[in-house]
């Protein structure tokens, strides 16, 4: 019973408090400037998985400075896979909308209105697609991040018996 | 030209450093310089997309993780 209080509470070292302070004010600029990214991805340079990249560093910056318990990261985990199969799942959906919306019939066809060429809302389909792409990216990688911290972990534990 | 040619000076000493040093978070260090001076050359080159992936990429995420590979290993040593 001890034992498991001890697994319960277990957590990961967090670093000095300059470390810390300086993560707090920075992760939220680093993970702004991802959006900014994703949104801009059919203007300027980048896109979904660069500003995915971007906004998963952000967290993986907060969980390295800050520390966090391991019994946490698990479910996050958990949700994490769920929020990128149902990312996948609306970029096929968006896919075969194409297919069925559109008189030609073609897979990723571009259903909705173009617009003009510059404008932030314009591209068809094409923003969203990036911004879905963005969340998937972002959740794929913080959760090859958390299964690193975690399979150490679980090594560890299988030494030590 | 000149500009072209420090570049690549710079790049070959950051990866000598990178192989010959002989701790691993010098080492690591020395990969993230490279990194971004790789980034400088994209942008030399003109392709602004690549040059965001490689620093997004090389210069965080890869730094990150290997961070973290090195502090679980080293402590169990």
């Amino acid at each position: 019973m001890k034992k498991n209080e001890n697994y319960n509470q277990e957590t990961t070292k967090g670093m000095t408090i300059v470390v810390k302070k300086i993560c707090q004010f920075m992760a939220p600029v680093i993970f702004l400037f991802g959006i900014y990214i994703t949104f801009h991805g059919h203007l300027t340079p980048g896109g979904g998985f660069t500003g995915g990249v971007i906004m998963a560093s952000a967290f993986i910056l907060q969980i390295l400075s800050n520390g966090s318990i391991l019994e946490r990261l698990r479910s996050e985990k958990w949700r994490l896979e769920l929020t990128e199969s149902i990312a996948i799942f609306c970029f096929l959906t968006l896919a075969v909308l194409g297919l069925v919306l559109t008189a030609y019939s073609v897979f990723f066809a571009n259903f909705l209105d173009r617009g003009t060429f510059g404008q932030l809302v314009s591209g068809g389909i094409i923003p969203i697609g990036n911004i879905i792409i963005g969340v998937e990216v972002c959740a794929a990688i913080s959760s090859i991040f958390i299964a690193l911290l975690i399979f150490k972990d679980e090594e560890d534990e299988e030494e030590s018996r | 030209m000149g500009n072209i040619d420090s570049l690549y000076i710079l790049l070959l000493l950051a990866t000598i450093n990178v192989v010959f040093s002989k701790k691993l978070l010098t080492s690591l260090v020395f990969l993230s310089i490279f990194s971004m001076l790789l980034t400088l050359k994209y942008i030399t080159l003109k392709a602004p997309d690549v040059a965001i992936t490689e620093a997004a990429l090389g210069t965080g995420l890869t730094t990150l993780i290997y961070l973290v590979a090195i502090k679980k290993t080293g402590r169990k040593k």
